[in-house]
């Protein structure tokens, strides 16, 4: 069955394997930076080379009790536990957005700690229930 | 074994399946459906949206088996030249393309409502996008190029390529930030979906992949009937 011709195949086939999967991994390897869809706040932090005049993504967890609205504008901290930044928004947020669930922020950066947002974007987690159940394990935790 | 895998022998067994798949189609489609819409309580966050996702989830599964079926499929064709092979991957790849395609359009129809915009560029999306572009390629490979060796040997070519694509979407959203959420139903079977919405999804998957093996059996017929009617007795 394998015959001269199969095996000749068989090799060009692995080779074929290889050099795709080395030539996507370079590929995503560079475009890294690229590929995130959103920087936590301790990326920003770390960051030596912030470019302040470009626009970027910021993602995180709203802060519980970090909500306030005035009348001119929404600001809010989002936090991914270890470093937070601040968020200033003029708009109307998505029906998700709320205190303890994801965000995406789309906007500048003013400084490292404050963040003026074009856009924001809820993140919806893979959780999914009814609302009775919701309310049970709220109970519980109380 | 191999007489079983002759067109001429299977082509009644086709049609005895797919006379039997759509007997009982519409009774599960039924059943499925009212799960779906009616049975199914709401989700606590998203409300009535989260029945987007009895669509969304299966095609884009189906997306990426069928994929990686014609991938494989492709593999054992190019090394041992069965042309069989050939025309089950032809059969497939429609089928492939349309519930990707619907699958970025469910998931753009939800993610207006619950992220508040209709598209992303986000890992995930762009991979999918990418999954579309390899059917595509795979599709009209096999239309436009005259010659039904060279045909085979690139579209075969295109496929075992776009294999390499398949496990960035499957983990485009553990590797980098997405928005797109990670997976609620995981490799090793645990699922953060409550059981009275992962039913109706089973169920719905149930109906997709009977829609696929119907339609599926169908299209290879066709293949079939073409063949003989250049009449070659034997492929």
């Amino acid at each position: 069955m394998l015959t001269n011709k199969v095996k000749k195949r068989i090799s060009f086939l692995g080779l074929l394997l290889v050099s795709v999967v080395t030539a996507v991994f370079f590929i995503l390897k560079s475009l890294s930076n690229n590929i995130l869809y959103f920087k936590s706040p301790t990326e920003i932090k770390l960051s030596q080379d912030i470019v302040y005049t470009k626009k970027i993504r910021v993602g995180g967890m709203v802060k519980k009790n970090s909500i306030d609205i005035s009348d001119k504008e929404i600001k809010f901290i989002i936090t991914d536990l270890n470093n937070e930044l601040v968020v200033s928004f003029k708009g109307t947020v998505p029906n998700l957005f709320s205190e303890g669930k994801g965000v995406v922020a789309e906007g500048r950066l003013q400084d490292k700690d404050f963040f003026i947002a074009d856009r924001i974007l809820a993140k919806h987690d893979e959780k999914y229930m009814p609302p009775e159940l919701k309310d049970i394990m709220k109970k519980n935790v109380e | 074994m191999f007489d079983l895998i002759n067109p001429s022998k299977i082509f009644y067994l086709i049609e005895k399946i797919i006379n039997f798949i759509n007997s009982i189609f519409f009774i599960i489609l039924i059943i499925a459906l009212t799960f779906a819409l009616i049975l199914s309580p709401p989700d606590y966050l998203q409300g009535d949206s989260v029945r987007i996702m009895y669509v969304h989830v299966p095609s884009a599964w189906i997306g990426l088996a069928s994929f990686t079926s014609i991938a494989l499929l492709s593999i054992l064709n190019f090394i041992f030249k069965i042309k069989n092979l050939h025309l089950i991957s032809k059969s497939i790849a429609p089928l492939g393309l349309m519930f990707t395609c619907l699958a970025i359009i469910t998931g753009s129809l939800w993610g207006q409502p619950t992220w508040g915009t209709w598209w992303a560029w986000d890992a995930r999306i762009t991979s999918m996008v990418v999954l579309a572009i390899f059917y595509i390629l795979f599709i009209l490979a096999n239309k436009l190029i005259e010659q039904k060796d060279k045909a085979n040997k690139i579209s075969n070519i295109i496929a075992i390529v776009g294999l390499a694509n398949i496990p960035i979407i499957k983990f485009s959203v553990d590797w980098w930030n997405t928005l797109h959420q990670p997976s609620s139903i995981k490799l090793d079977g645990t699922s953060s979906i409550h059981s009275s919405m992962l039913l109706p999804l089973m169920l719905m998957f149930l109906v997709l992949l009977l829609y696929c093996a119907l339609i599926l059996l169908m299209k290879y017929k066709t293949e079939i009937i073409r063949i003989k009617k250049k009449n070659i007795k034997r492929i």
